[in-house]
């Protein structure tokens, strides 16, 4: 992972957020306040700009993560704002500070990051959220033969990981706002696992190319 | 959608903007951010408090920010957290060298944001302490979930810290007397018809002239059931079944009452709900010492309305009847301009 590949991540997840906006919207109407894509799409607007202000900035990756992650925690809002925010800034000192890491350090930070946000959540695999997507994700990642290469491997992983997001729509919130409904948050995708399932989606992009 | 606005984006700015402008002798903005703050700062070595949430709840919080309630009031956008930037920049404000007193109502998002600003606050070397309000009992209390959710009790919890920081006592028996609060305090609500979130454009869910939603929070979510409308005194009989038994209140108890509108229940509906809870808590042979009706906690044009129980016990009666003097509360304050 370069420092130019994280960048065009965040651009590329700010981009597939606000196509898919209105529907973030709809599926946290359905289950949560209605405000998931309009939170997302608000924060990773922010970032999108941290390039236009200052395109020469030579970040490393180790700053580039905390600044990512900053900017989502400040304005974000909602429970996404500081579960990205904080997991990202968290998992910044995984990262070294330099402009590229390889493959198994870069898996260790998405270990690292969605390790903080079930650490600030208490959210498990099966409570209908974010997690329900993050998690596997990354264990499958982990668990498949580190000799393949990390882009193939994600290449893969794009079926899963829409079966993850899918997924949740069978199950009952135990977590965030649509565990007040009950067992009536059944029959409706989570809006922030359908969120992170985008980013899975322009991870491969980025990497797989 | 038909909604009073300039522009969308700007609409928490705007309104604290006029917020500020309507009630210039209470409100001031700590520079840059969507924190209000009290013009006239409490004295140096009084605990601080420091409430917030999303904005359309309104007064609640900007106005409940003055002598007796709140130091500083932090405004996310509409029914959304505000982020700990922000929290930060409020416990600063509030802060007058005794520490500052959190109240948090209990939404994943609000927690969260709430305790890194905590985290950010320790960082600079302010003490912090926070309680958690969960007064909804339409949401099922469980270990394994987010449990209940804060909704108009709340108020109550910023009147009784507010009145306990104002009388000089330290952070820990202001915490202890919010906890206290919560412990005590019980509301459910209901909704007549939606509300429409001014950025989305649309509501949140939809009822026929028939139905309504049972159990709702204050972000126009959709409650725990649908059922069909029912006159008010069945509707405020179930309200107040929930809340005692959750309460175990028993006859001969002493309580505060709040009657809350929830943004577009007109106020002679209110009423009528009123006079029910008093014929129920008569019934019941419970007293009520202080009753508030009006629009608390809202939750935008949200029509419908939420019953709240404290329980009255200890010194509770005595803070709550204490002086305040904020844009939407004052009571016992003696003017002299
Ligand atoms: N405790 C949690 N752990 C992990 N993910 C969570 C948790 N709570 C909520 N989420 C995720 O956040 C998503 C909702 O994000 P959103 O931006 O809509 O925040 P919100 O809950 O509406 O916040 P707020 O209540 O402040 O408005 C959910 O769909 C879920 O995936
Ligand atoms: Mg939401």
């Amino acid at each position: 992972m370069t420092v130019e590949q994280f960048s065009l991540l965040w651009q590329c997840f700010a981009q597939r957020v606000r196509q898919n906006q209105g529907h973030l919207d709809d599926l946290d109407r359905a289950i949560g306040d209605g405000d998931h894509g309009t939170n997302l799409t608000r924060g990773l607007g922010n970032v999108e700009t941290l390039w236009n202000q200052s395109p020469d900035q030579n970040l490393n990756l180790q700053a580039l993560s905390k600044k990512v992650g900053m900017t989502l925690l400040s304005t974000v809002g909602g429970a996404s704002g500081a579960l990205w925010g904080s997991g990202l800034m968290k998992a910044a000192q995984v990262f070294p500070a330099s402009s590229e890491c390889d493959d198994e350090t870069f898996v260790l930070w998405m270990d690292a990051f969605v390790g903080n946000i079930e650490e600030r959540g208490k959210a498990h695999v099966g409570d209908k959220t974010m997690v329900d997507v993050m998690r596997p994700a990354v264990n499958w990642l982990k668990a498949i033969p580190q000799d393949r290469s990390l882009r193939a491997r994600l290449h893969e992983l794009q079926e899963l990981v829409q079966q993850y997001s899918q997924g949740t729509k069978d199950l009952q919130a135990r977590r965030g706002r649509a565990s007040y409904l009950g067992a009536r948050s059944i029959g409706h995708v989570d809006p922030g696992a359908f969120s992170s399932a985008l980013w899975w989606e322009c991870l491969d992009s980025v990497l797989g190319g | 959608m038909k909604k009073l606005l300039d522009n969308v984006e700007q609409l928490v700015d705007d309104a604290l903007e006029g917020l500020i402008w309507a009630f210039p002798e209470y409100l001031q903005r700590v520079p840059g951010t969507h924190v209000l703050t009290r013009k006239k700062a409490k004295a140096e070595g009084k605990v601080g408090i420091v409430s917030g949430g999303g904005s359309g709840h309104e007064p609640a919080h900007g106005g409940y920010v003055g002598y007796g309630m709140l130091d500083a009031a932090v405004a996310g956008e509409v029914f959304t957290s505000p982020t700990p930037d922000q929290i930060l920049a409020g416990i600063r404000a509030a802060h007058h060298g005794a520490g500052v007193l959190l109240v948090i109502k209990n939404y994943t998002g609000d927690v969260m944001n709430f305790d890194i600003a905590k985290d950010l606050a320790a960082d600079e070397g302010i003490e912090t302490a926070s309680v958690i309000v969960n007064d909804d009992v339409a949401v099922e209390d469980s270990l394994y979930t987010t449990g209940r959710r804060g909704i108009a009790g709340t108020v109550f919890v910023h009147k009784i810290a507010g009145a306990l920081a104002e009388s000089g006592v330290n952070l820990q028996a202001v915490q202890n007397g919010a906890q206290m609060v919560i412990d005590n305090v019980r509301s459910m609500g209901f909704a007549l018809a939606p509300c429409t979130v001014p950025a989305a454009g649309k509501p949140t869910f939809t009822l026929s002239e028939t139905e309504m939603e049972m159990g709702i929070g204050i972000h126009g979510e959709p409650g725990t059931h649908r059922q069909d409308i029912k006159p008010a005194r069945e509707l405020a009989d179930f309200l107040l079944e929930r809340i005692s038994t959750d309460l175990k209140l028993e006859s001969g108890s002493h309580v505060a009452c709040l009657i809350n509108g929830m943004g577009a229940t007109p106020l002679i509906e209110l009423a009528v709900l009123a006079k029910n809870v008093g014929a129920w808590l008569t019934a019941k042979q419970i007293s009520k010492d202080v009753v508030w009706m009006g629009e608390y906690m809202t939750s935008l044009e949200m029509a419908g309305a939420s019953v709240t129980l404290l329980r009255l016990s200890g010194e509770l009666n005595k803070w709550l009847a204490a002086p305040c003097d904020t844009p939407a509360l004052r009571q016992g304050v003696v003017y002299d301009r």
